[in-house]
């Protein structure tokens, strides 16, 4: 990139890592195709049609990892009556990133009907991925029937609970957890008693300029209780992360790209691979939104995010199938 | 003819329904007018339709599912009074209310989603 661009943002008059103008521009493009780049404490965001004109050195960091999330092996239904196809295409632009990732998370709905022969499928796929690590989470769909155990015995190896776990990759913390489980009637996503407590022992220790990537399968803000897209519990959570001067929130759930930074904690979804979903309010309810065969992969997509160390935050960039 | 024929069809009908009205009134209903006492609730848009449904004790409650996505059907009581497996689209669950009670109940997966039955 030799030259500034017109609709390139660098406002940060707050000192504050967080340019609020450009972080609405962002906002308002989120919907249409454009991603945003946090870099040095100053928020840039790009339309997605001037993606070629991105220096990848931009995009490059200490460590660049993948979300994906949705992938509801199993569905078969109109929009999408082929997620093996659009999971695959996800890999296939995983595989063609010019800054390769070093792992995968996977944000939950990994089967539509939690049957071993769903998981089997995604498993398989995502063998083709360069990233040869997936971490999971569970989503709703990934503990029917069995109250997570199957979930358990395939990803659960050395987590806690009903399947959370962190772990540490180039300095950053990955806390992993788990909002599906034990949900009650009326209510939203909720962490419960015992992974909370968890929670707080397990940042304690940890260095307050430690960078901090917490992922779920619900939303851990209130992005819509009518449809139940947040979780009960979650400013508990955050509360045990204030310390940090960075944090990142990936989530799924919700089958669309939504973004919201709060002080030091920037809150992110990502599309699905299988089918979009209504934005909130939008439609009678959160079911499948029926979308042309044509614009299907407009509206699927997957995650990239870098980190760069001695940076304030990380760059967490959205990309779709299509 | 035919329009005698129809006006006696209508009347053993009306005797009937009259004669069903009747036992179910005395409370005495039984297996003989098992057809009286099932009743159906649809999940549609992530709801139960209807959310509230009053049925006298012995009606065995269908629901349906005829949405996209997956849903369950799960008592709030404790211990629970019923719970169906994941019902994937257009798969059934059924349970018989042989108790007077109010049920309260949700989706395990879509915990918005609530319904009671009220056994009379």
């Amino acid at each position: 990139m030799s030259e500034k661009k017109n609709d390139e943002l660098l406002h940060d008059h707050n000192h504050d890592g967080i340019d609020r103008r450009g972080f609405l521009k962002c906002m308002a493009w989120a919907g249409t195709g454009a991603f945003c780049v946090m870099k040095g404490g100053v928020l840039n965001s790009y339309s997605l049609g001037r993606m070629s004109e991105i220096n990848t050195a931009d995009m490059m960091g200490e460590l660049s990892f993948v979300q994906i999330s949705d992938s509801h092996m199993g569905f078969n239904k109109p929009a999408n009556p082929d997620v093996a196809g659009t999971l695959r295409a996800a890999v296939d632009k995983i595989n063609g990133l010019a800054a390769a990732p070093e792992f995968m998370l996977h944000t939950g709905d990994i089967s539509h009907l939690s049957k071993p022969e769903e998981f089997d499928t995604v498993e398989q796929i995502l063998k083709g991925a360069k990233p040869k690590d997936v971490f999971y989470v569970p989503g709703e769909h990934d503990v029917l029937n069995d109250d997570g155990k199957q979930f358990l015995e395939r990803y659960g190896k050395g987590s806690k609970g009903a399947g959370w776990y962190s772990f540490e990759k180039k300095g950053v913390h990955f806390i992993g957890l788990v909002n599906v489980m034990n949900l009650k009637a009326g209510g939203l996503g909720t962490l419960g008693h015992d992974q909370l407590e968890w929670l707080e022992d397990d940042v304690k220790h940890l260095k307050k300029s430690t960078p901090i990537v917490v992922f779920a399968h619900i939303p851990l803000w209130s992005v819509y209780p009518e449809w139940g897209w947040g979780t009960e519990d979650s400013a508990q959570a955050l509360a045990y992360l204030k310390k940090f001067g960075s944090v990142t929130v990936l989530n799924g759930h919700i089958h669309q790209t939504m973004q919201k930074v709060e002080g030091n904690v920037t809150f992110h979804t990502a599309a699905s691979t299988a089918f979009p979903q209504p934005q909130p309010g939008k439609a009678d309810s959160p079911g499948p939104m029926k979308v042309p065969a044509e614009q299907l992969r407009r509206v699927l997509g997957f995650t990239d995010v870098n980190y760069v160390q001695g940076q304030h935050a990380l760059a967490v960039v959205d990309s779709s199938l299509a | 003819m035919r329009r005698s024929v129809s006006i006696a069809g209508l009347a053993a009908a009306l005797v009937l329904g009259i004669e069903l009205w009747g036992t179910g009134q005395k409370g005495s209903v039984t297996s003989a007018q098992g057809r009286m006492s099932t009743m159906e609730v649809k999940i549609d848009n992530f709801s139960f339709g209807p959310a509230t449904l009053t049925v006298p004790v012995g009606t065995t409650v269908t629901w349906t599912n005829r949405d996209d996505i997956p849903h369950t059907v799960v008592s709030t009581d404790d211990p629970k009074a019923f719970k169906s497996k994941v019902l994937d689209t257009d798969e059934k669950f059924s349970f018989t209310f042989s108790k007077p009670g109010t049920f309260p109940y949700f989706c395990s997966v879509h915990p918005k989603m609530t319904g009671k039955v009220i056994v009379q």
